[in-house]
C-alpha cells in the first residue's frame, strides 16, 4: 500500500508496484521529475478531472441556446438527447446557476445522485456532515470545500430525492468564447456539477 | 490545469475510463500514470513521443491489462531517451 508520496513498504508491495516505486524514484533522483509533479497529476486524474458526460450536457447548453431552454424544461429528455439516461437517471431536473443564484445539491436522506451524468458519488457526498449541515449553514460547508459565493448572490440547496436528482448548470466562466464545444467541456467539474464549486 | 500533454480517449493506446474519468485499479496505476505524465512534461514532449514504446508494449503482450504494458512502455521509453538504464 503507498501513501501520499508513493513510498511503499517493501515487504508488502508486490513486484509491479516496486517496478513502478523504482523507475519513479530513480527518475526523481536524476532530475527528470519531481516528485511533487507526479504527486499533482496523480490527483488531478483521480480526483478532479470530471465525469465527461455531465461535462459535454454542460458544454452543449452552454453553446446552444435551444438546447439549453430544452435543458431547463425536462433534464431527463435533453440529456437523453445527448445518449446519457439509465437507471438513476430518471427523473433530472437541471438547475441554473446564474448572477443572482447559485445552486448546490445534497440528498438529506440517503445519497441521491445522478450516475449517468456524473458517476460515481464522491465519499464527501455520502458523509453524514454533509448531508447535514448543507441544508443548515450552506455557505459556511461551502466556504471550507473551497467555494466562496458572493454575499449578494443567494445560495439554494436543493434535496435529491428519487424524484427529482439534480444537476447544476454552472455559469459559464468568462474568457471561453472562442473555446470549442470539447474544449469547454473539459473545463466542467464534478464539483461544479454538484454545486460545491464554481468555474 | 491539466499541462500539455493531451491523453487520447480511444484508440488502443488510450487508458481505460468510465463516463471520461480514469480508471486506476490499485495505485500503481496511478502513479506510473502521473509519472508518464509528469516525464512527458518536464521533457518538453507529449503523447505521441510515448504511443510508440505503449503499442509495441500492446503488441507484444496483447493479453496482458493495459497499465501492465503501460509499465513496461515506461521503462522502455526511459531507456530509450537515455533517462534510466
Amino acid at each position: 500500500m503507498s501513501d501520499e508520496h508513493g513510498h511503499h513498504h517493501p515487504a508488502e508491495a508486490s513486484p509491479i508496484e516496486r517496478r513502478v516505486q523504482a523507475l519513479e524514484d530513480l527518475l526523481v533522483e536524476r532530475g527528470y521529475v519531481r516528485r511533487e509533479d507526479i504527486d499533482t497529476f496523480v490527483q488531478i486524474y483521480e480526483h478532479d478531472i470530471g465525469p465527461m458526460n455531465g461535462a459535454r450536457v454542460v458544454a452543449r447548453a452552454w453553446v446552444d441556446a435551444d438546447y439549453k431552454a430544452r435543458l431547463l424544461a425536462d433534464g431527463t429528455a435533453a440529456i437523453g438527447e445527448l445518449g446519457f439516461g439509465g437507471p438513476e437517471g430518471g427523473f433530472m431536473v437541471v438547475l441554473e446557476n446564474t448572477d443572482e443564484v447559485h445552486n448546490a445539491v445534497v440528498c438529506t436522506l440517503c445519497s441521491c445522485y445522478p450516475w449517468p451524468v456524473l458517476g460515481l458519488p464522491p465519499d464527501w457526498y455520502k458523509s453524514a456532515p454533509y448531508r447535514s449541515r448543507m441544508v443548515r449553514a450552506p455557505r459556511g460547508v461551502l466556504r471550507e470545500m473551497g467555494c466562496d459565493v458572493p454575499d449578494e448572490v443567494e445560495v439554494r440547496v436543493w434535496d435529491s430525492s428519487a424524484e427529482a436528482r439534480y444537476l447544476v448548470l454552472p455559469q459559464r466562466p468568462a474568457g471561453t468564447d472562442d473555446l470549442s464545444e470539447d474544449e469547454l467541456a473539459a473545463l466542467v467539474t464534478r464539483d461544479a456539477m454538484i454545486g460545491v464549486a464554481r468555474l | 490545469m491539466i499541462g500539455t500533454v493531451r491523453v487520447p480517449f480511444e484508440g488502443p493506446d488510450a487508458p481505460p475510463r468510465s463516463n471520461g474519468e480514469l480508471v486506476f485499479e490499485a495505485p500503481w496505476q496511478g502513479r506510473a500514470f502521473g509519472l508518464c505524465l509528469a516525464l512527458l512534461e518536464h521533457e518538453g514532449l507529449g503523447w505521441e513521443d510515448f504511443r510508440l514504446y505503449l503499442g509495441a508494449a500492446i503488441e507484444r503482450q496483447p493479453e496482458a491489462s493495459y497499465y501492465l504494458c503501460f509499465a513496461d512502455a515506461l521503462d522502455a521509453f526511459s531507456v530509450a531517451r537515455g533517462l534510466a538504464d
